[in-house]
């Protein structure tokens, strides 16, 4: 199968459906002339031209607030937040008024959109260009957070995100463009709200999503060597959560490490530890490895010290198979 | 608007309107409406009918938590309103909504608003998406004096005016955000003036003139239409409630309040309308005693339909 970059999926995604429905159009900062602060949206105001593909002002309460008032109108757009941290300036209008239209009217009018926006570590970008804030909307009902970890599902989700008659936010990691994988040439769809079982296993569950999958990948190759068989589930949407994903496999190891790149006070491996203890109440220990409650620094040492590093979860899924950490539930 | 074409129709929105309010007012105080969050837009109604009548059918407009007026001048149906306004089900957002987010797309009403200043993005969206369908509708875009202090209004105007969007901006300066006159809050008094950052027409209006109001706003409709880019109108009104039930509104005087008073738009336009020989005051009291058969009606019907079944509180909220 061919390769692409997670950038070229992702772009791929959008230009197939922006080929299908003129409906859909993009408007954003930088995402027409200069095709995207990392370059996703590359050549599509050539083939769309300007009016389908819009640069913005600086103005990302206007592009999320424009992006609803052209949903309500029948569009599908989507919006790009260059970095999810700019997203506090767009906060009402998508929690207040994205998330919230359907219900409050009653059911009678729909907000087909999506926020494309980027997060997390890994180019030094510091402390208001490297956060993972998804859990800020997997919070609100009325979104749905989708945080693809390859090639493959950024393609298959960012057509379903397109295609979802819901606000969806659309979360790619900055450290995740130029990754390589196979994406067939025919269309094909992911559907959001479906897990993906990214490795089978049978001692220990890795439960994670977005860039720390390929982490977890590499621990788990590791721990095969040591005899460990562990099985890594990409989450890949975090709203509304794969609950029968979850449950099947805490179901089968009875052991669970949670690895999150944000940080861990009320984030989302809080929300994933509580699911799996509710969901198998006989599952034999819960652990998980976060981010640190710290601010991002630039300094590469001091960002690679923000996030969980691939020894860290190594360790920590040696203790929670041997039994030495995590919360035992049973016993 | 059809349905606004004549003197006696403004009129008889305008008394509708506020007759209206007096009633949802009078059922507050028989413990009959949902919550206690309802904002009275009571002598404000030459602004929510003028500008509404300048719309033709298939134009859109949003609105905001102060929004009872558009809805009853797009020509809502009052009954659905009450029973919103009562919380049940047969109203017009099922009882989800509430005073402050009754709205119908089908009208036209795109949303109203609990969040100052939100709709004005929405709207300059739902402009953009006009211009994107190639067709020749307009928005209208009513907030408030305060309002204009949210960077969103910033945000939009210039978009609105970059793109020449078909929009019309209407300020409806009531003089009061909650608490905060308009002399405490804005740099510039002549609020219309705002206009000039954005290269684009501004006017103020006389608010509590019907006629003035749907002149203006007429003229900015039709500029819109024909492709010559957003307004923003400045309708100079009065609310003579407090900001919501439990404001007394202590920070203004009797004085103030009895001056614009002094000018009520449906007195002042029924003094006209009776001078020009088009209405006589037994006419208008026909017209108030229709209005009070359609209110007594849409109590009945509200206060005689089901409260939703709880259940209902996880419906709607995905699409």
């Amino acid at each position: 199968m061919r390769e692409l970059t997670y950038r070229d999926a992702i772009r791929e995604g959008i230009l197939e459906e922006m080929r299908r429905d003129e409906k859909v159009c993009l408007l954003g900062e930088d995402i027409g002339v200069y095709g995207g602060a990392y370059k996703v949206t590359h050549g599509l105001l050539e083939e769309f031209g300007p009016f389908r593909v819009l640069d913005t002002p600086m103005s990302e309460a206007l592009i999320v607030g424009a992006a609803v008032g052209m949903a309500l109108l029948g569009l599908r757009p989507v919006a790009e937040i260059m970095y999810i941290d700019f997203v506090t300036l767009a906060m009402d209008q998508i929690v207040n008024q994205a998330a919230k239209f359907h219900f409050m009217s009653g059911g009678k009018v729909k907000v087909p959109l999506v926020v494309r926006t980027q997060g997390g570590t890994g180019r030094s970008a510091a402390a208001q260009h490297s956060q993972s804030l998804e859990a800020w909307f997997v919070h609100i009902p009325g979104l749905k957070v989708v945080m693809p970890s390859t090639p493959y599902d950024a393609k298959g989700l960012i057509k379903s995100a397109i295609r979802d008659d819901n606000p969806v936010l659309f979360i790619e990691h900055k450290g995740l463009y130029n990754f390589k994988g196979p994406v067939p040439e025919e269309e094909y769809m992911v559907e959001i709200g479906k897990a993906d079982l990214k490795r089978e296993g049978t001692d220990l569950s890795i439960i994670s999503y977005s860039k720390m999958i390929h982490s977890c990948l590499s621990v788990a190759q590791a721990l095969e060597e040591e005899g460990i068989s562990v099985e890594v589930l990409d989450l890949r949407t975090l709203r509304p959560l794969d609950d029968v994903a979850l449950k099947k496999t805490a179901e089968k190891t009875k052991r669970v490490l949670i690895v999150t790149e944000a940080n861990k006070t009320a984030g989302m491996s809080a929300e994933i530890f509580a699911r799996v203890i509710e969901l198998v109440p006989n599952v034999q220990r819960v652990s998980r490895i976060a981010g640190k409650d710290v601010i991002i620094g630039c300094s590469p040492v001091l960002e690679k010290a923000s996030i969980p590093s691939e020894e860290e979860i190594f360790q920590a899924a040696i203790e929670v198979v041997q039994g030495r950490a995590g919360r035992e539930m049973v016993g | 608007m059809r349905h606004l074409s004549t003197p006696e129709s403004l009129l008889f929105y305008m008394m509708l309107i506020r007759e209206f309010e007096l009633k949802i007012s009078e059922m507050f105080a028989y413990s009959k409406l949902a919550g206690t969050m309802f904002h009275l837009s009571i002598g404000q109604e030459a602004t929510s009918v003028g500008i509404v009548a300048a719309l033709e059918e298939g134009d859109y407009m949003t609105s905001h938590h102060r929004g009872h007026g558009h809805m009853i001048a797009l020509g809502a149906d009052v009954r659905l309103m009450m029973a919103e306004m009562f919380g049940r089900k047969t109203g017009y957002c099922k009882g989800k909504g509430g005073s402050m987010h009754i709205a119908d797309i089908e009208l036209g009403n795109l949303g109203a608003n609990g969040i100052v200043g939100a709709g004005i993005p929405i709207a300059t969206g739902a402009a953009y998406a006009i211009k994107y369908r190639g067709t020749k509708q307009v928005v209208l875009c009513p907030f408030g004096d305060g309002a204009i202090n949210e960077g969103v209004f910033h945000e939009s105007l210039n978009f609105a005016a970059l793109h020449k969007l078909p929009i019309v901006y209407v300020i409806e300066n009531n003089q009061y955000a909650m608490s905060t006159s308009v002399e405490r809050s804005s740099s510039i008094k002549e609020l219309y003036k705002r206009a000039c950052a954005y290269g684009i027409p501004g006017e103020a209006v006389d608010g509590m003139d019907v006629e003035e109001v749907l002149r203006v706003t007429k003229a900015a409709v039709e500029r819109a239409r024909n492709g010559n880019g957003p307004t923003l109108i400045e309708s100079k009104t009065y609310r003579y409630y407090g900001h919501s039930r439990t404001d007394s509104a202590p920070y203004r005087t009797k004085e103030e309040e009895e001056m614009w008073k002094q000018k009520d738009p449906i007195k002042q336009y029924q003094r006209k309308l009776i001078e020009r020989g088009v209405l006589t005051t037994e006419d208008i009291k026909t017209m108030q005693e229709r209005i009070q058969k359609i209110l007594d009606e849409a109590v009945r019907f509200a206060d005689s339909s089901p409260y939703p079944d709880s259940q209902e509180i996880f419906e709607d909220i995905y699409a």
